[in-house]
């Protein structure tokens, strides 16, 4: 691997690791599989990008699209609570929806954001290289995040997330509304996708309905593979942990598409089966481990 | 003081499995008062604390507590004023969180949660304090997690968190019930006390007869939904373990007797 692709991938597992937070509070702390995320990040990407072309802020647009983001997660955590629709298919509802939603925001499939202000202008300014300005402001982003997101979760506030994902009625006794904190936790969740969305179209230099296939899929493959190498014992460790299991997927994917196996090499296509067989190996592997155990 | 006004619940209404759980019940609890709920299985006394609690709307009837008319508070609401202990251990706390986080999360029932710290230096004094009274050496390990402790060790720091806010109304669901005879004795120990200090309006459902008369000062028996048996003072003391199951066996003979008319 090239000095620029393990950059290329570092760079990427971090932009990306805003977004993996986002999958652990859903799927790992409110225990809620939510799929609104492959629409969520691409619509963070056409928020950020409508309001940069239409002269916006690089960095308000961002507040934009979060809020988005939390919107499009509100929407799914409300089908579930309020109208009792499985989370799942109320999730993949949302991200249906979204598909034409972020086409009528672009008011087309993609906007190019080439030549247009973004959030790594000022640190151009400063003197530093691109491929070494984008790395900077997303290690900035991913810590402001990951720091952010472990204090909520410290907080009475956060404390009831954690207990709502952990034993309901527990909490319900306690007279926690947990319709409430499913909602405000979903729509914080996609609003952290649509943030990470919001950057890497900023970064690759167009917004892309088709960006957000296979988010949620990576996500998982990235919390699983931080919990896996650097352990979840604690919350915040394993905040961090899906970080750097972000990073970690995107050097592992960097390596694999630089493989050449007697003339046959993966294609960048490959990605989302490459990633399946990678979450479908985690997911089982626990399992397998324990029949082997126990003969 | 509880007041329950005809009280009528169905299940699986107009269904082949039409089961009417709570069949016009009123009932009106003082303040203060102690009452030990018995009664056969399906007599409706899980029914009539989760009633009470806000698990399910009633079907009609009323329910206040205090000049609150509570009966379409949902459950959330209602435990400002309430505070449940259940039958299985696990419900009562969060497995993955700390001593201190449940404790911590107990001191703000029914309160508003914002974004101060979830727990705070200054409250960890009181929680080793309240959890030294039950004796278990739990007030050592405020960090482990609630996960890592015995159903008996879980079902003392469920009872110490329900009343660690003083509550209204106290709900117990058989709360011993799940644990050895042992550990059940030291948490109906620990009952007995907190609800002697902080003179709680409780309910307690129970299937054994003993603790029924001995604990409390008024008992009520359940029957298909209906209250058929209701005494205090010291008519409850003085009644015995027999006079109860008497009652039972005379209502359950009913039950007989219309089953064989109904067959012959």
């Amino acid at each position: 691997m090239t000095f620029y692709a393990a950059i290329g991938a570092l760079e990427q597992g971090l932009v990306y690791g805003i977004m993996v937070i986002g999958v652990y509070l859903t799927f790992r702390i409110l225990d809620f599989p939510d799929l609104t995320v492959d629409g969520s990040l691409p619509l963070g990407a056409a928020i950020s990008a409508v309001a940069i072309t239409s002269g916006l802020n690089p960095y308000l647009s961002l507040l934009f699209a979060a809020m988005g983001g939390f919107a499009a997660g509100m929407v799914t955590a409300i089908l579930n609570t309020k109208f009792k629709i499985l989370h799942l298919l109320a999730s993949i509802l949302t991200m249906i929806a979204l598909y034409s939603i972020n086409i009528r925001i672009m008011g087309g499939p993609n906007i190019a954001l080439i030549g247009s202000n973004t959030v790594f202008d000022p640190v151009i300014a400063l003197g530093l290289p691109p491929h070494l300005a984008s790395l900077v402001v997303f290690s900035l982003f991913s810590l402001v995040v990951m720091g952010g997101v472990i204090w909520f979760l410290r907080t009475e506030f956060g404390q009831a997330i954690l207990a709502t994902g952990d034993n309901a009625q527990m909490i319900i006794s306690q007279g926690v509304n947990t319709h409430f904190i499913i909602i405000v936790g979903v729509g914080l969740s996609n609003g952290l996708v649509a943030l990470s969305g919001a950057l890497i179209a900023q970064n690759q230099g167009a917004a892309d309905v088709g960006m957000g296939i296979g988010t949620i899929i990576a996500g998982l493959a990235s919390v699983i593979v931080g919990e896996t190498v650097f352990g979840s014992r604690s919350i915040a460790r394993a905040i961090v942990a899906a970080v750097l299991g972000s990073v970690v997927y995107r050097l592992a994917i960097a390596l694999a598409l630089g493989l050449d196996l007697g003339g046959f090499t993966f294609s960048p296509s490959d990605l989302n089966l490459i990633t399946a067989l990678l979450v479908i190996g985690a997911l089982i592997a626990p399992n397998v481990k324990k029949k082997l155990l126990a003969q | 003081m509880i007041t329950i006004e005809h009280c009528t619940k169905y299940f699986h209404r107009g269904s082949v499995n039409e089961v009417l759980a709570l069949n016009d019940i009123d009932l009106q609890v003082a303040n203060g008062d102690f009452t030990t709920v018995i009664g056969s299985n399906g007599a409706g006394k899980s029914t009539l604390l989760n009633a009470l609690a806000g698990s399910f709307f009633l079907d009609s009837g009323a329910i206040s507590i205090g000049d609150l008319t509570v009966t379409r508070w949902p459950e959330y609401k209602r435990a400002k004023l309430i505070a449940r202990v259940f039958q299985d251990p696990l419900l009562g706390t969060c497995p993955s969180a700390t001593i201190e986080q449940n404790m911590a999360l107990a001191l703000r029932r029914g309160k508003r949660r914002g974004l101060g710290p979830g727990v705070r230096a200054c409250d960890r004094e009181l929680f080793a304090r309240e959890l030294a009274k039950i004796g278990l050496g739990l007030e050592e390990r405020l960090q482990d997690r609630v996960g890592l402790l015995s159903g008996g060790q879980r079902q003392a720091l469920t009872m110490l968190m329900a009343t660690l806010v003083r509550p209204e109304v106290l709900l117990l669901d058989e709360h011993i019930a799940a644990l050895d005879p042992k550990t059940a004795g030291q948490i109906l120990s620990l009952t007995r006390e907190i609800v002697a200090e902080q003179n709680l309006t409780t309910l307690m459902i129970t299937h054994n007869m003993k603790h029924a008369i001995d604990l409390g000062n008024r008992l009520i028996m359940l029957h298909q939904g209906r209250i058929i048996l209701d005494v205090c003072g010291e008519e409850k003391q003085s009644l015995s373990v027999d006079d109860l199951l008497q009652q039972f066996y005379r209502v359950q003979g009913e039950e007989l007797a219309n089953d064989s008319m109904l067959l012959t």
